[in-house]
Parts: structure tokens; sequence; C-alpha cells
């Protein structure tokens, strides 16, 4: 199952696209959920600075959090040394996912860029 | 451009930093009377400054400093803003999640420094802030401060290094 946040016009931006496609090719997640969060922020709108990731995938299978996070990380290394700024990664295993993970509410803004 | 009317362009912007001029220029001369061969008859001397580094005379070596940045206390963060006022709901919840363990710990600013800003994601290999360091260690930002902080792995990574957490459970202390 793929979620992607559309906007009002039922687009999804060109950055999240392609967040999509680079995390559904290299870890062939069994969920994807790609959260465009930069409305919680103070940038214009319509960007596309924050965002939060949850992808289920087996790719995670032994893997400590930091070097799950790592391997997305490297997924979208050109993405986040262009226009993204913040990644909030939640990965876990088929196992994990359906044994019923919670995924955090990310913290609010407090101003800084 | 003539070489006296671009030195004259450049007085005026530095004034008293950018071109001390040593030479002899009486009082009646002005700038814009100073002519080429004045200058090749090294009557003029033109100083640029030197730019001008912080600490020492060599140029900033960021990577050297973050390592001993992370060295010199058993917990350094890399932050946006300062642990009284952070700049940013992630960098924030670091802060907020340390305070509860009550545990000391260095803070650097990324906001006001930009070549630390830079620096810090070159040196861990990590594209965001906020990051941590556990005894030189990078362990992780604030989704992964988060998660170890809800499973109680954070307690155990501090008792580790002999911090003790100020949410550990009595009954943990014995072990």
């Amino acid at each position: 199952v793929n979620l992607l946040t559309r906007n009002m016009s039922g687009m999804a931006g060109p950055v999240a696209s392609i967040i999509e496609r680079k995390l559904t090719d290299m870890l062939k997640p069994s969920h994807l959920q790609i959260i465009n969060e930069s409305y919680m922020h103070s940038v214009p709108k319509n960007s596309e600075t924050h965002f939060k990731v949850v992808v289920v995938s087996e790719s995670f299978t032994d893997k400590k959090p930091l070097a799950r996070h790592r391997l997305v990380n490297d997924v979208l290394k050109e993405e986040l040394s262009s226009g993204v700024h913040a990644l909030s990664i939640n990965a876990f295993t088929p196992e994990q996912w359906d044994k019923g993970r919670q995924v955090d509410k990310s913290p609010n803004c407090m101003g800084g860029f | 451009m003539s070489v006296a009317r671009s030195a004259f362009r450049m007085a005026k912007f530095g004034r008293s930093t950018y071109l001390p001029m040593t030479s002899v220029l009486t009082s009646r001369t002005t700038l814009n009377s100073l002519q080429t061969k004045d200058f090749l008859s090294n009557k003029i001397k033109i100083e640029t400054q030197q730019p001008r580094y912080l600490s020492s005379e060599a140029p900033r070596d960021v990577q050297k400093e973050i390592g001993d940045l992370v060295a010199k206390n058993k917990v350094v963060i890399f932050m946006k803003g300062v642990p009284e006022a952070p700049q940013c709901g992630f960098s924030n919840a670091v802060v907020q999640i340390l305070r509860m363990h009550a545990v000391t710990y260095d803070a650097h600013n990324v906001l006001v420094d930009e070549e630390l800003r830079q620096g810090i994601k070159d040196f861990s290999s990590w594209p965001t802030i906020p990051q941590v360091y556990i005894e030189g260690e990078f362990i992780g930002g604030c989704d992964i401060l988060l998660q170890m902080h809800q499973t109680g792995e954070l307690i155990e990574e501090l008792q580790k290094v002999g911090i003790k957490s100020a949410l550990m459970d009595p009954e943990d202390e014995k072990k």
C-alpha cells in the first residue's frame, strides 16, 4: 500500500513522487507512507522541505535503528542534499508493523530554519 | 579601470581596515590625483588586509574541531538554537528528552555557524540536525533518540557510559 500526501488540488509534489519511486525501487516496502510536513514549518506554501516517511520493509530485518535510517538516507541522498532539509524516518520490519507499531506525531515547528 | 581609481574605490569601502596606505601622500594629495606611475614607482604601497581567522593563523579545520567537540563531554548534541531556546521542534524534542533523563551535555548551535552546520553533516555522514553523540559515537537524530527513550534503551546507553538517568528504575540499578 503506497500512500502519498496530496495537496489541495490532488497532486503529489515532484519531490514526494521521486521519494516514493526511490524508496519503492530500493527497499521494496510492503507499506510506504510519505507525508509532506512542510506546512508545519516556517517555509513558503507548497514547499517540499520537511517529510515524514513510514517504511515497512524486509530490508530492515536484523538492522538496528541507526542502520535502518542510514539506509533510507542513502536512498534519498540526492534529495537530502538539495531541497529536503528534514526527514523523519519510521522504519519497521513487516513483523513489527503487524504487531501494531505506532508512528509518533512530529513535533511542532519552533521558528528556525 | 585605472589603478588609481580602483584604489580609491577600495579605500572607500575599507576605510581604516582595508587599505592602510603607507605612502608619501601629502596633505594636499587626494586619492583622485594618484596616478599609475606613483604605484609603479613604489611610492604608494597598498597593504591589503589578510582575511581574519577566528582562532589561529591557519584556516579553520572544521572536521578536526568537531572531532574535538564530540570528545569533550560524554553527551554532545548539535542542534538548532540553544537548550534554553530551541529553534526547531526536532531539536527541542532532543532537549526535552535529555532533560527528562537529567543528563548534562554540551550543545552546539548550528544556526550561528554555517561551517559547523555543514561540517557536522559531513562528519557524521548524516544529513539532518539535530545530532546526538554519546562518548564520541554518533547515536542518531530526534527519531532515534525518541525511540530509544520509549523503549528504555536510552537509559541503558547512558548507564553504559556511567550516566545515571533520572528515569532509571530503582530496581534496574541493582543490575
